[in-house]
């Protein structure tokens, strides 16, 4: 939440107005679910000045399908941390797959939504190619050290984020221990990407084990030594 | 004519930022930092994960497993080649820095020339999550080192939540070993 978003259509079709549709969605979306604003419905929740029954649809789905994904992966996946919720680990990817039906739904075929280092493309770039997506080297963020083509697939990084989940250190009771760096998961589309991206990331270097378990996806992730990991088909999408 | 329709009608970008968070997005540029990639590009390192099996397989259960096909040749972990060290042995602690809702502070170990550990001395979340996690082991995954690509691309995925604190503090640490 609180990120900037990137919109290109490469459709001859596109217009202004739609791209300024999807940021007007984003809004909302920021104005709901953002923790940073106090106003928002999520922190009004937090703050216990409104309860779960009187959730908008849009807050209740999310919570759904939080619960749904936690399921999924057996708890890594949980929106609650210190008695307060934040669902901004889902919320991303789904708001963005959202921006992108719109986008759909105006007629267009080749465009990508981004937001916060999270993507969904469909189609092809102004040069006739599927999308191209680099990895941002999580040392130095000028860099990429992956480039990847996509075709109709949603494209999400977990990194370091300090809130949320940590990976205990058993060596130390009081501290997290940083096993990774960055996980970058590619899925059938962003929802799917972003939620198990946050959850395999929360799992520390066995995560890309999980998304090596999941059919549909691959993932590359990086060590804080900069050594790589990544699932047995994610080459197939690499830049030659 | 139709040059001039092409970049007209068939391209719109438009950054737009809502807002942003606070946070610095690698505004502070430290080579030391760009200097973790390993400069021996020839160098290999044995797969992470552990080929022991443990007893019972109760990791995460994902909604569609499906087991891949068989693995190719690459399953086999490359023979480790001796990497010569970057940085000085020790161990070295970065600055506080500030990562909006709280401080990061990390504390890194080298040894050979390499980061051994990383160790958070402070942050945001004072919270701790007992996690008991059991695999399988893992043929099909394949290790390499990361290395700066000169590709061309439309976009970039990172985490923006990395927090630049975190990055800060650990090249601070990473210059005093150089």
């Amino acid at each position: 939440m609180g990120m900037p978003i990137t919109v290109e259509i490469a459709d001859e079709s596109a217009v202004e107005e739609a791209i300024n549709n999807i940021f007007t969605y984003f809004e909302y979306v920021e104005s709901k679910f953002s923790v940073y604003k106090q106003t928002s419905e999520i922190s009004l929740f937090n703050k216990g000045e409104i309860s779960e029954d009187e959730f908008s649809d849009d807050m209740k789905k999310i919570f759904e399908l939080s619960e749904e994904t936690k399921k999924l992966t057996n708890g890594y996946f949980d929106i609650k941390s210190d008695k307060k919720y934040d669902p901004s680990g889902l919320v991303k990817g789904w708001a963005i797959y959202n921006a992108a039906q719109l986008l759909k739904d105006m007629g267009f075929k080749n465009f990508y939504v981004e937001a916060g280092g999270d993507i969904q493309a469909y189609g092809k770039n102004g040069e006739g190619q599927f999308w191209k997506v680099g990895i941002k080297n999580p040392f130095e963020q000028t860099q990429i050290v992956k480039a990847v083509r996509i075709e109709n697939k949603g494209i999400a990084t977990s990194g370091t984020c300090l809130r949320g989940q940590h990976i205990y250190n058993p060596k130390d009771n009081n501290k997290p221990a940083v096993e990774i760096i960055s996980l970058t998961v590619i899925g059938p589309n962003i929802y799917e990407a972003d939620r198990f991206a946050t959850a395999a990331f929360a799992m520390g270097k066995k995560g890309i084990e999980f998304i090596e378990g999941l059919k549909g996806f691959e993932g590359y992730m990086i060590d804080y030594n900069g050594t790589a990991t990544m699932t047995g088909c994610f080459e197939k999408y690499v830049l030659k | 004519m139709r040059a001039k329709k092409f970049i007209l009608s068939s391209f719109i970008i438009l950054m737009f930022v809502i807002y942003s968070v606070s946070q610095n997005f690698g505004n502070s540029k430290n080579t030391v930092a760009g200097n973790i990639l390993p400069a021996n590009t020839d160098t290999t390192v044995p797969i992470q994960n552990n080929n022991t099996p443990a007893a019972v397989a109760t990791g995460p259960q994902p909604a569609k497993p499906t087991p891949k096909p068989a693995p190719s040749s690459n399953s086999t972990p490359p023979t480790p080649v001796a990497i010569s060290g970057k940085y000085k042995d020790g161990t070295y602690t970065g600055i506080s820095a500030d990562a909006y809702y709280g401080n990061v502070q990390v504390q890194i170990a080298i040894n050979g020339g390499k980061i051994t550990d990383v160790q958070f001395l402070d942050y945001p979340q004072d919270r701790r999550t007992s996690l008991e996690i059991n695999s399988q082991a893992m043929p099909y995954l394949k290790t390499e080192a990361i290395q700066a690509q000169s590709a061309q691309v439309d976009i970039v995925s990172g985490a923006t939540a990395t927090s630049g604190a975190f990055q800060q503090s650990l090249a601070s640490a990473l210059s005093q070993a150089s």
